[in-house]
């Protein structure tokens, strides 16, 4: 079993203009750093990008955009972004919203290996039109189909050589699930230990959902927004 | 009439001990600091947390650890971390025991828009559309009137909903109202110093009001 990938641009090495890609992070929070710097390198074009945001200007997936490598957003709350906005209005960006319960369970599906879930957000809603929906107990719900992506990227806290994840506090998010919801997924970390190391106890996602893992480097974990107290 | 800390101070008489409340961004947000002393409430935030403490003190925040409007926050002795999914599973199976929102506007029948403005930069619905489908208790918390003076309780939604048939009782700068099973408004509570006749002339939505109508008690 050989995981473990130098570096962003090995384990993206194949990853192909018109591609689908899930990419975990809340926010800022828990963002594939070095893969998306590594995507904004290899310069592939066409993307559609599955991600609960868009990042902001000059960080995250902004980066992406700023580059106009993203055809299509799935996400469920953007527009702390100018430069989304922007192509977002001139047409050039498609933009599917979604809510987020639903792109998180639509991501749990996929690693579940199910093919869709009811859920009864957005019933009565535009996120409805041309949507099935079916009665459950007196209740509506939608129809809504698992993820279909070639590759997911996610960042953890730990990670050992056999791809087991641990995240930490809020960072957590949508990385364990897109995680499951990958054909390849990858996982970067800001610890990467031998197998043995971590306590199996304590594994968040199981190695068998990782392809490709390694140790990033250079962590901004930039705040969006900074929130403090001051001690009386 | 009330500010907003007065809406969210008569929101926070709603809480009981015990409680799991998710807090919607804007005056939601501001409950968090009128929970009765004693009291045990624990709050969700749906990005992946249950147990919410207050902002941390200057130097100590911690980039891994935010609510779900990105702010830096800390954990409480409680705390528990998930991830999205079952974030919101706890959310769509009633687990989440009050939910309370801002809105733009509510209709008599219980719907509610609170995401987008056509025309407009729209940003998405967040979590927004998960909670009020699931949520049996939600308060929305809102101002009775725009700012040109012209009411947001509505016979019917006018911008896209955001959920269907989901609120059960508002809390404005005027009034307490809930949205009766047959639809329309009922008035329940009157803000100090807000007569009646003020509240029926912002309400543009069918209003019930029965009796001797009380005054909130915030304090």
């Amino acid at each position: 079993m050989n995981k473990v990938v130098a570096n962003a641009d090995e384990a993206i090495r194949d990853i192909k203009d018109g591609m689908t890609l899930l990419l975990g992070g809340f926010g800022l929070c828990g963002i594939p750093e070095n893969c998306i710097a590594a995507l904004v390198r290899k310069n592939v074009r066409d993307l559609t990008c599955v991600s609960n945001n868009a990042g902001v200007d000059g960080f995250g997936l902004g980066l992406l955009l700023q580059k106009k490598q993203i055809r299509k957003m799935i996400s469920s709350y953007v527009g702390e972004n100018a430069e989304f906005e922007r192509q977002m209005l001139s047409g050039e960006l498609q933009v599917d919203l979604i809510p987020q319960g639903t792109l998180a369970t639509r991501c749990l599906a996929s690693g579940y290996g199910m093919p869709a879930i009811f859920t009864p957000a957005g019933v009565g809603t535009e996120v409805a039109e041309g949507k099935e929906i079916r009665n459950f107990n007196g209740k509506d719900y939608l129809l809504e189909y698992a993820f279909d992506a070639d590759f997911a990227m996610v960042k953890a806290w730990k990670g050992d050589t056999h791809g087991n994840l641990i995240f930490k506090a809020t960072s957590r998010n949508f990385n364990p699930l897109m995680a499951m919801a990958g054909k390849i997924t990858i996982a970067e970390v800001e610890h990467l230990v031998p197998a043995g190391e971590l306590d199996p106890n304590e594994i968040h996602t199981p190695g068998i959902y990782i392809q490709r893992i390694f140790q990033g480097a250079a962590y901004e974990k930039r705040i969006e927004q900074l929130t403090v107290q001051k001690r009386n | 009439m009330l500010d907003k800390n007065g809406i969210a101070k008569r929101i926070a008489k709603e809480l009981k001990d015990g409680y799991y409340v998710n807090l919607g961004i804007g005056i939601p947000t501001l409950v968090a600091n009128y929970i009765p002393k004693g009291m045990n409430v624990v709050l969700q935030s749906e990005n992946g947390l249950l147990g919410m403490g207050p902002f941390p003190f200057e130097g100590e925040e911690d980039p891994d650890l935010i609510n779900a409007g990105k702010q830096t926050i800390t954990t409480v002795p409680g705390s528990a971390f998930f991830d999205s999914a079952m974030s919101f599973g706890m959310i769509r199976s009633g687990k989440v025991n009050l939910t309370i929102l801002g809105a733009m506007e509510v209709d008599e029948n219980g719907d509610i828009a609170n995401w987008k403005i056509p025309g407009k930069m729209v940003k998405g619905m967040g979590g927004a559309m998960d909670l009020v489908a699931s949520a049996k208790n939600i308060i929305v918390a809102m101002q009775h009137v725009n700012k040109a003076g012209e009411s947001k309780l509505l016979p019917k939604c006018t911008l896209p909903l955001t959920g269907i048939r989901c609120v059960k009782k508002i809390v404005t700068e005027l009034a307490v109202l809930d949205v009766m099973e047959s639809g329309g408004f009922r008035l329940l509570e009157r803000a100090p110093g807000v007569s009646v006749d003020h509240i029926v002339k912002s309400t543009a939505g069918r209003l019930l009001v029965e009796g001797e109508i009380p005054e909130m008690q915030i304090d």
